[in-house]
């Protein structure tokens, strides 16, 4: 069992990847844009795993990477982006600010929990 | 671990919605030609983003691949690196509109119209400048086919800060275990003296050896998010000459096929997982998809509001069955305080449960910038629509109803209220012409109107109308309420000539009752050269109403609050009788129809007598008639329960309800009463 905070703001999305994850047995936090998402961490929550949304009204996911790599507690937790971008040049801006990964929308349950169980081991 | 998609997909369904009516208002606002507003484009951009990823996921590919194009002219706006012109606004505006129907259709299993959806691509694929393909086509992958191989050796060095991202070789190592047998072999040469070793980065690296049949892009697909944070070679191992390796570039059986055969098996499965989803779709379809079913989405203020109040209740509850434990008569007062108590929260509570079924009217008035600018551009008219009161709150299923009323309403002042630039130029009005809509709340109910500055009602065409069809008679003198009332007439509404001479009328028939369907009322004021304006009355919520218990005989029935002006007794000789319209009160220097609902109900043992019993003075309409009832009993809130659902429709009649005493009781349909005895006026 692993600590996810989850960052989206689709409700459909939050509630999917939160509902899936939960299912495997995880403690899901959610934030439902990157100013909450970071409110949340600096407030003390430690994390093993981010999963984040990059298009995100009041902080998007890019910034949100940059802002959590300064916090001492995040600073080697893995974090992934949830993007629609197959191309490299945007997977690259996540990776940029600071991001392990990605998992690339359109995704099902079964390819989030096979990525998040890659980065979790 | 199966998880079933559909239970979000409601979600996605409404915040898709959501999403396009921010797409529309950010679309309506962008001024075309003008600087860019990177925040009102990112906003926009950011609607149609989460749409797409949600259909993709949620398995709605038309949607996904119709909102991408959507989404890459946004993105061009967005980098300016395309202009937003009238042209490009209107095409995505249209193309929501589209996006707006296919989402519908994917809701409740319908068709599409493909044309349109295939014209509208077009469309964007031109001012994208792109090629115009076929939806269905996708880039197939034509990287030649490497040869199969051995294994691999791969030399894997990572730059210092490749921890920072939060890659953990072991992890890659693992994944690299599962494609074949592995041998690790690290490279301590760079690591440093302790004392310049930096912990946070990372020294080693490493040599590995992956013997197995896995292609090259798995490999490489281990190392994707490490790409740029590391050197990586990648070589096959060839350990002797075999009749694999050696094999010419043609595709080895062994790998292509199985790859490609990976991919239609997943294809094969996403597919089922979608016709499970669709048949439990079609079992729950009488749940989900009926829109009068659906969700609401509630503030978490109103929800702890109830809780709040649910806590005041269960102190009240347990003040009270302390009070009982021995209960002797000097506690009376006490009782009495707590019963009060008891009675304050019940109503608070009802109040604040109401309001979880409020929304604010916005969720209708946000459709008509978009109207009002379409219809302009069509009719050559200059309008500024002007819009109050949107947070004003609404029953959930009252905005439902009154969207339709509306957009006929609007759609009528633009067309036949406002004159024409010129015209109104000629009459000494600015160019530009004025539609009002507002929401207010006043003394219980829910006011919307909607005005104009045009030309107002013709006041001779509807008159002459009204004595032409027989609906009014010649030489009586009838206020102007009372001629406009006409256009309400369905006879008259759909006569074309009305509308073409008075302006007005088309349907206006249908705009009432569908008002009138969520117990409203709706009255109209003209001025000629001035304006008309149509005001709509409509109650808080469609559960409950405020009633006026009234006696005839042994029944009770129930007169809506709002209906009632006020209760007199009258004197027998200030009634005359009039031939063909009954009884008629001189009242306040008005006629006031009577009408006797003992007869109307045919009860028995109802006091007859006009000086023995009251006459409930009541208005609906904008018209007022005196109901004859044997006695005013109490007021109370009334909960509404349906006559049609549970028993028929019938005339004069709106619903009933159970009443205090287990009797049951009858809610008066006042504009009803009042159309069934009195026909015309």
């Amino acid at each position: 069992m692993a600590n996810i905070l989850v960052v989206d703001d689709s409700a459909s999305m939050r509630q999917m990847v939160e509902f899936t994850l939960k299912e495997a047995g995880h403690q899901v936090t959610v934030a439902e844009d990157g100013q909450a998402a970071l409110a949340i961490a600096k407030g003390g929550l430690t994390s093993d795993l981010v999963i984040t949304d990059v298009n995100m009204p009041n902080m998007d996911g890019i910034t949100l990477i940059r802002e959590l790599r300064s916090l001492p507690a995040y600073k080697f937790t893995p974090i992934l982006t949830l993007t629609t971008e197959s191309t490299t040049e945007k997977k690259m801006e996540g990776k940029d600010a600071g991001a392990t990964g990605w998992i690339v929308k359109p995704f099902n349950p079964e390819k989030l929990l096979a990525t998040v169980n890659k980065v979790l081991g | 671990m199966a998880i079933d998609l559909a239970q979000f997909i409601q979600t996605f369904f409404e915040e898709s919605f959501e999403g396009l009516d921010v797409m529309e208002a950010g679309l309506l606002a962008l001024e075309p030609d003008a600087a860019v507003d990177l925040e009102q484009i990112n906003t926009i951009f950011r609607a149609a983003h989460s749409i797409k990823g949600g259909s993709g996921t949620f398995g709605f590919k038309n949607v996904t691949d119709f909102t991408h194009l959507m989404e890459t002219l946004l993105d061009k706006m967005r980098e300016g690196r395309m202009a937003i012109s009238r042209a490009a606004v209107n095409t995505l505006l249209e193309s929501v509109d589209c996006l707006r129907e296919m989402l519908v259709a994917a809701r409740e299993n319908a068709q599409v119209d493909d044309e349109r959806v295939q014209a509208l691509r077009d469309r964007l694929m031109q001012l994208l400048e792109l090629k115009q393909t076929a939806p269905t086509a996708t880039p197939a992958s034509d990287e030649p086919t490497p040869p199969q191989t051995l294994g691999w050796c791969i030399q894997f060095q990572p730059y210092p800060q490749m921890m920072h991202s939060g890659n953990d070789p072991v992890r890659m190592f693992r994944e690299l275990a599962e494609l074949g047998e592995l041998t690790v072999r690290p490279d301590v040469a760079r690591l440093p003296r302790l004392a310049d070793l930096q912990p946070e980065d990372c020294y080693l690296s490493w040599e590995l050896e992956l013997v197995g049949l896995a292609p090259h892009d798995a490999v490489a697909e281990v190392f994707a998010w490490v790409e740029g944070d590391c050197e990586l070679t990648l070589t096959p191992l060839v350990e002797a000459v075999t009749p694999v390796s050696a094999a010419p570039p043609l595709p080895s059986p062994a790998v292509r096929p199985g790859t490609a055969e990976e991919g239609q098996q997943g294809e094969l499965l996403l597919e089922r997982r979608q016709t499970e989803d669709r048949r439990k779709g079609d079992r729950r379809a009488s749940a989900v998809t009926t829109p009068d079913g659906g969700s609401i989405r509630v503030g978490i203020d109103k929800v702890d509001a109830v809780i709040n109040l649910v806590g005041e209740l269960v102190t009240t509850q347990s003040m009270l069955s302390a009070l009982g434990e021995g209960f002797d008569m000097s506690r009376l007062d006490k009782l009495h305080e707590a019963l009060d108590q008891l009675d304050r929260n019940t109503r608070d509570l009802q109040e604040h449960v109401m309001r979880i079924r409020m929304l604010p009217v916005s969720s209708v008035f946000s459709r008509f910038p978009r109207l009002v600018h379409d219809m302009s551009g069509k009719l050559g008219k200059e309008v500024d629509l002007r819009i109050n009161g949107e947070q004003t709150e609404l029953d959930k299923t009252v905005i439902e109803k009154i969207g339709d009323p509306l957009v006929h309403l609007i759609r009528n002042s633009l067309d036949h209220g406002l004159e024409p630039p010129d015209e109104r130029v000629r009459a000494g009005k600015p160019a530009t012409g004025v539609i009002s809509l507002d929401a207010y709340h006043k003394s219980g109910s829910i006011f919307i109107e909607v005005g104009d500055d045009g030309r107002g009602l013709n006041r001779e065409a509807l008159l002459r109308k009204g004595l032409d069809t027989g609906l009014l008679k010649a030489g009586e003198d009838y206020s102007d309420e009372q001629i406009y009332e006409l256009i309400f007439h369905p006879g008259l509404s759909t006569a074309k000539q009305i509308s073409d001479v008075s302006g007005r009328g088309v349907g206006m028939d249908v705009v009432r009752r569908n008002i009138q369907d969520v117990g409203g009322s709706i009255q109209i004021t003209s001025q000629p050269g001035k304006g008309a304006r149509i005001t709509i009355c409509l109650p808080l919520t469609l559960a409950i109403l405020d009633g006026q218990l009234v006696s005839i005989g042994q029944d009770c029935y129930i007169i809506p609050l709002l209906s009632v002006i006020e209760s007199v007794q009258i004197r027998a000789d200030a009634v005359n009788r009039v031939a063909g319209k009954g009884e008629i009160l001189r009242f306040r220097g008005q006629p006031l129809p009577i009408l006797r609902l003992y007869e109307l109900f045919g009860t028995e043992d109802a006091v007859t007598d006009l000086e023995k019993g009251l006459l409930v003075v009541v208005e609906a309409d904008g018209r007022q008639v005196g109901l004859f009832v044997d006695d005013l009993e109490g007021q109370q809130q009334i909960s509404i329960k349906s006559l049609e659902k549970n028993f028929r429709r019938v005339s004069g009649v709106a619903g009933a309800t159970i009443l205090g005493d287990g009797r049951v009781g009858l809610i008066l349909d006042i504009s009803g009463l009042i159309r069934v005895n009195n026909p015309v006026l």
